[in-house]
């Protein structure tokens, strides 16, 4: 499971304040082997760690993949074709699929809400109920996930809050079993990873805000400009770095989501929401599939490098 | 120059780990069984100084104290055995105990799950002790009917239901109809003894604006256990230990089988049971169940302690069979069985106290602790109706050896395919014909690959 924990969010860390340098022509002075010692030895620490609790596993994954095992007897090596059995399974092409839908709900959706939140919350900075209204927004991100999933399967039951409100409120017909549906289980699964994440988007959003030199807004409001035209003048190109890392931080969350399916619909109705995260999970420990989970880890680390290196590069361009 | 210094680091390190790995093929620490034959000391007392290290799933507080009593119990008898134990809730039992069985300091004695996740697997590897000669010595197989003791017999290259015996179980589970009788009543209803009584009783129920079975399936189980009572009676015992044992040519798509899916599927089209039951999980269909919404629930005895405080004398038992008067047949089988480590450096006094935990006066403590002991002790005498009602039900089908094991495990893939398909066949979405050539499917591919 080393893979399918910690390599974006590593990743983005290791290059976020990277990008944030500027990249300044220097010029190359001839250093002596002495010299170099005193670096590496900062260096060190960090790096055994990394190696040893990072790399190390991940080598490790590689290898177990290439290999048929049940974790117990002896494994014998089959080469790439854990890969290709992967890659030829239907059931497994939907679930990178269904992450991918995932990402909608737990990238793109937070973000587009917490920057029209944000844009809001700059405007009236003086709103008394503002400091409330961060906690609240931002207590998903304090609370165990599987509390909420648990709190979420409860609302979206049969006779759950949701359906309850919709009565009430005469949208009976309305009211179904949300995650029990085959068409509604992804989406309302993909809605409570977007309520999980939306906090935590606006608070990033909200620190980059407050660095955003008030003479800009002043500007901006000497020249006439409406809120509209200020938020995407003046606080939208300001968030850019905020919005890099937002999107690394919820994409990887996205396709690396595990608990929140585990527990309000292990993957059904069905397969209607089975992801990759979670067919890991379901060969390693359940079925002994572990090379095949090994493989299914790899590409799905890969696919969260990829798509972070891809991200990154958004913010390579001239800022503000 | 930086890049080409970071890409050769890349390249040693890379390497590096390369020919570390190169030497070590996962899982190449192998074990061989230990000796079976022989005969054996059944004295605890001439057994010397012995720890014996116990792992169990035994974890719910009233279960937990009852386990406690036991083994000080048998360290109070005998002085010289210590007992050290290790309890565990039972998912986190199931991903643990692979790990410490294959590890160097492995548990002496410890419960297993039947069927070809485990119990297979581990006997394949060898890391178990056949309990024959122990079994023996004992007596003990005369305590069970032995096709209900099949559940823990493997053979050692990995077939189920038949060979060598791999432990004794101290309790069962037995899966069964619920009903509430005061909503029964109310329409001149009497509890179901057949399952054609029950398909009777279901359209006046509907008809009298009253839901008929309370049914959650979204955590899998509740679809499986709903599934498992109506083939159980229509399949009858012998078909259904066959295609669970993977014995014989019994198929997923015989008759009996698809008759107990057209039957599923008709009462959820028809709604019979909870519309929408795969958005509702297994405790929220208890809870509701509980609330008395609905007259009838498929469940296991687990659920009874929790019914009996909400519905009292309201609420009954039962498990069915075909014809009036006929043998009843329901799914649930012997709980976990109690293995022995192939490196237990003293394994007679294992066995020794696993005979102790398994005696009458042990199934007693168990029984009070609020678990169904699988031979019910004659001093026990039940707290409720709905108790009464379980062990009832329980002894009739161990008499008659028709406790069948849970479908799903018939392969190590079975709870996902059969659970998934169950609530495609519950929502409409695949006919009864498909679902039990899926099933079908799995069954064939994992049978030829054992």
């Amino acid at each position: 499971m080393g893979p399918t924990t910690g390599p974006g969010v590593t990743a983005t860390l290791a290059r976020s304040p990277g990008a944030a340098t500027p990249a300044r022509p220097r010029r190359p002075r001839p250093r002596r082997r002495g010299r170099l010692i005193i670096p590496v030895l900062y260096l060190l620490p960090a790096a055994v760690l990394y190696a040893l609790f990072l790399l190390a596993p991940l080598a490790h994954t590689v290898w177990i993949s290439f290999f048929s095992w049940d974790g117990l007897s002896l494994a014998h090596w089959v080469g790439i074709q854990n890969y290709t059995d992967a890659l030829g399974n239907p059931e497994l092409r939907s679930a990178f699929l269904h992450s991918l839908v995932l990402i909608a709900f737990y990238a793109v959706l937070p973000i587009a809400a917490a920057l029209v939140l944000a844009g809001i919350m700059v405007r009236a900075p003086k709103l008394r109920l503002l400091g409330a209204a961060r906690v609240i927004l931002f207590l998903p991100q304090v609370v165990a996930t599987v509390v909420l999933a648990t709190l979420w399967a409860e609302l979206l039951g049969p006779t759950g809050g949701i359906n309850q409100l919709l009565k009430q409120v005469g949208l009976q017909g309305l009211a179904k079993p949300w995650l029990g549906g085959f068409t509604t289980a992804l989406p309302a699964v993909g809605l409570i990873g977007t309520w999980i994440e939306v906090g935590f988007c606006l608070l990033l959003f909200l620190a980059g805000a407050a660095q955003i030199p008030a003479e800009l807004y002043e500007a901006a409001r000497v020249d006439g400009a409406n809120a509209r035209q200020e938020f995407f003048a003046v606080t939208l190109p300001g968030l850019r770095g905020q919005i890099v890392i937002a999107l690394t931080l919820t994409v990887t969350a996205a396709l690396r989501t595990f608990d929140v399916i585990y527990i309000t619909t292990s993957g059904g109705p069905g397969t209607a929401t089975q992801v990759p995260a979670f067919e890991i999970y379901h060969r390693a420990f359940t079925i002994d599939l572990v090379g095949s989970a090994c493989a299914i880890g790899v590409m799905l680390t890969a696919i969260i490098f990829a798509l972070t290196f891809l991200i990154t590069r958004l913010d390579s361009g001239t800022r503000i | 120059m930086r890049s080409a210094v970071a890409h050769r680091t890349w390249l040693a390190t890379a390497l590096a780990i390369t020919v570390i790995l190169a030497g070590c093929t996962p899982g190449s620490t192998q074990r061989s069984s230990g000796p079976t034959e022989g005969p054996v000391e059944t004295d605890p007392a001439k057994m010397g100084t012995v720890t014996i290290t116990e792992w169990d799933i035994r974890n719910l507080p009233a279960q937990s104290a009852a386990q406690d009593k036991l083994n000080a119990a048998f360290e109070a008898k005998y002085p010289n055995i210590k007992i050290k134990r290790v309890v565990k809730q039972f998912t986190d039992y199931e991903r643990t105990i692979k790990l410490a069985l294959s590890s160097p300091k492995t548990p002496d004695v410890m419960q297993v799950n039947q069927g070809y996740g485990d119990l297979a697997k581990f006997v394949k590897a060898g890391l178990l002790l056949p309990q024959d000669n122990y079994a023996k010595a004992y007596g003990w197989t005369g305590r069970y009917n032995a096709a209900l003791l099949d559940q823990n017999r493997m053979t050692a290259d990995g077939h189920w239901g038949t060979g060598q015996l791999y432990g004794i179980s101290n309790q069962a589970e037995v899966v069964g109809l619920y009903y509430n009788k005061t909503l029964l009543s109310k329409i001149g209803l009497t509890p179901p003894r057949t399952l054609a009584d029950l398909q009777g009783d279901l359209p006046k129920i509907k008809a009298a604006g009253m839901l008929p079975i309370q049914l959650g399936t979204s955590d899998i189980n509740g679809a499986i256990h709903i599934f498992g009572l109506i083939q159980a009676v229509l399949a009858g015992p012998a078909a259904v230990n066959d295609l669970v044992f993977g014995k014989g040519d019994a198929s997923w798509t015989d008759q009996s089988t698809l008759e107990a899916a057209r039957t599923l599927q008709s009462w959820a089209t028809q709604g019979y049971v909870t519309p929408g039951a795969n958005g509702q999980n297994g405790t929220a269909m208890a809870a509701e169940f509980g609330k008395g919404h609905g007259v009838f629930m498929v469940d296991g005895n687990w659920s009874a302690p929790q019914l009996a405080t909400q519905l009292g004398p309201k609420v009954g038992f039962t498990v069915l069979s075909k014809v009036d008067g006929g043998k009843p047949a329901t799914e649930g089988g012997l709980s976990l069985l109690w293995g022995i480590s192939s490196r237990s450096k003293h394994p007679d006094a294992d066995a020794a106290y696993l005979n102790f935990i398994n005696s009458p006066a042990a199934e007693d403590v168990i029984a009070r602790g609020g678990d169904l002991p699988a031979v019910t002790p004659s001093s026990f005498k039940p707290v409720s109706g709905l108790q009464a009602d379980v062990y009832a039900s329980l002894q009739s089908v161990v008499q008659e050896g028709s406790l069948l094991p849970y479908l799903d495990y018939t392969t190590i893939n079975f709870y996902a395919v059969l659970g998934a398909n169950l609530q495609e066949l519950i929502s409409g979405r695949i006919s009864p014909e498909s679902f039990t050539k899926t099933l079908q499917t799995e069954y064939t591919t994992a049978k030829a690959s054992r």
